[in-house]
């Protein structure tokens, strides 16, 4: 295959980026996308040029760091799929394909295509776990789970914290990362204790960093996991909720 | 070749807006962008229910003059003798000018915090897959209805737009006076389908925002919005429509 390619090349977090145009001549079409940028990087290096730095890591869709816009798209075209899960296959030859960065103010540039995505695990920080005491493993089936409840909180243990529904959002809003890391735990027993605070403190978290949702829906169709705004109403709901229920305990001093 | 440069090292994240102060529940609740929508998708409710109400009222005026006349003094009447005369009209009045006035807060706000997420947005076309036409232009929409409601005042309410022989209360010859008027009924038309249009997402988004999501119920989300965003526009764009062809004199 013939393709052309355009991409974002920024030296660093304060350069002036700009688009640079590669011609590659001969793309098999089962590499995948990341393993043609691997192609023209060592093209890159065999000329001297500075390779382009992209994002990667387990190569298989499980870990969230391949963060691309393809062709106007996170992650490219094909739904439910991530950057290196994608294959040349689904492109035409002679196809002009346009690679750029994340866009948001709290995701910077670090180089080229790479961005930082921390401020998401700040999100996390601030209420997206369960305080368990460790100790021996408890029996399997000791609590009890619905299996619908099970399977939810499944779809929405999914979420790969790609980033990409930031991406996606034209309000770059976190929505979607947020309630799919926040129902995964509020679905299931063990996450109840703490639903409330975790409601109230991922949200507010979530609102210093990113834009506020105006459930336009792209993150959903841009989510290589495919989770559902779904997710988005009930996170919604239990914040509103929240601020009911986080009472103090009777006979407590405010 | 491009030269690597040892002072663009990467120096951290960027720093989160300040943490929320503490303050008294409703402030509290104000400051979130979640809780901002809430009170938008709710006045969104109050607002649709005053619009269609207010298009059943002036439907009437398909059966005759007194009838929509009659009407309006009604609505000086309700709930008179118990309570003052225009009253109840007064308590409405204020309602709806506070929810107009807190949904536009929220969206002038909202506004502003979405802007400053991605203040260097893409340098490439982006390709929108779900965010449609009606999504992307609410706050156009909003605009054109919040002029539109100044100038409806002014034009029916206040007789400041020159209608022939305006009187306060003969509501009848005011409307038909002022829709003879083209462009006039044009711009009638146009705002009631930019309110069908903001009606087509809001009416569906409110859902979202107040968490009301429901497997069972989900697939008539979008069916509501197209009804209740055509219903109005249809009821509301008839009475222009059929003044300017001379249907109605
Ligand atoms: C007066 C000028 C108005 C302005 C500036 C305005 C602006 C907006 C904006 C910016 C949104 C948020 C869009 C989004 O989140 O996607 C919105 C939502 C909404 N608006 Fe308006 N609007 C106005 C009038 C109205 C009127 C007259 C109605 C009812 C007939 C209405 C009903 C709604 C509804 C139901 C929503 C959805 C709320 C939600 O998503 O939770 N709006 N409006
Ligand atoms: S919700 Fe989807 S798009 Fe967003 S971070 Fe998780 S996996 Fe990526
Ligand atoms: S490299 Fe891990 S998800 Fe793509």
């Amino acid at each position: 295959m013939k393709l052309t390619l355009k991409i974002w090349r920024q030296d660093g977090p304060t350069a002036k980026g700009r688009f640079e145009t590669y011609e590659m001549p001969a793309v098999v079409p089962d590499m995948s996308f990341l393993e043609m940028i691997d192609v023209l990087n060592e093209r890159l290096i065999a000329e001297e040029a500075e390779p382009i730095a992209f994002d990667h890591d387990c190569r298989e869709g499980i870990c969230g760091s391949c963060s691309m816009m393809i062709n106007g798209i996170p992650h490219g075209p094909e739904r439910g799929t991530a950057t290196c899960q994608l294959h040349m296959r689904k492109f035409k030859d002679g196809q002009h394909i346009t690679v750029e960065p994340w866009r948001a103010r709290s995701f910077p540039i670090i180089k080229d295509l790479a961005v930082d995505r921390s401020p998401l695990d700040r999100i996390i920080e601030a209420g997206g776990y369960i305080s368990a005491p460790t100790g021996a493993a408890r029996d399997a089936n000791e609590i009890l789970i619905p299996k619908e409840a099970a399977d939810a909180a499944m779809d929405a243990a999914a979420c790969i914290g790609c980033g990409a529904c930031v991406a996606a959002c034209p309000n770059g809003a976190a929505q979607l990362f947020t309630a799919a890391k926040y129902s995964h735990l509020s679905l299931l027993p063990q996450g109840q204790p703490e639903r409330w605070t975790r409601a109230i403190g991922m949200v507010d978290e979530m609102e210093r960093w990113f834009g506020s949702c105006t459930n336009f829906g792209e993150c959903e169709t841009a989510c290589p996991k495919e989770i559902s705004i779904d997710f988005i109403a009930l996170l919604n709901r239990d914040y509103i909720k929240a601020q009911f229920k986080n009472r103090r305990l009777s006979g407590q001093k405010s | 070749m491009s030269k690597v440069d040892n002072a663009q090292r990467y120096v951290g994240a960027p720093r989160p807006a300040p943490a929320k102060k503490d303050g008294p529940f409703f402030v509290m609740f104000w400051r979130s962008a979640v809780g901002k929508k809430w009170i938008m998708a709710v006045t969104g409710i109050m607002l649709i229910g005053f619009v269609f109400a207010h298009m059943l009222g002036n439907l009437k005026i398909f059966l005759s003059a007194s009838s929509i006349d009659h009407y309006a003094e009604w609505l000086r009447t309700i709930g008179y003798p118990i309570l003052p005369e225009t009253g109840v009209l007064w308590i409405l009045r204020a309602g709806l000018l506070g929810a107009v006035l807190l949904h536009i807060w929220a969206a002038a706000s909202l506004t502003r915090m979405n802007r400053s997420a991605r203040p260097n947005g893409y340098k490439s076309p982006r390709e929108y897959v779900a965010a449609d036409f009606a999504a992307r232009t609410m706050r156009w929409t909003g605009i054109i209805v919040m002029l539109f409601i100044i100038f409806h005042l002014l034009d029916l309410t206040w007789g400041q737009t020159g209608v022939e022989e305006f009187k306060t209360g003969d509501v009848y010859n005011n409307i038909v006076n002022s829709f003879k008027r083209v462009p006039v009924a044009i711009a009638y038309i146009i705002a009631n389908i930019a309110i069908a249009f903001h009606l087509y997402h809001g009416a569906w988004s409110m859902f979202q925002s107040l968490g009301i999501n429901s497997p069972r119920f989900n697939p008539w989300r979008r069916g509501f919005s197209i009804g209740v965003a055509s219903i109005i526009a249809i009821g509301n764009i008839s009475i222009p429509l059929l003044v300017v062809t001379g249907v109605v004199k």
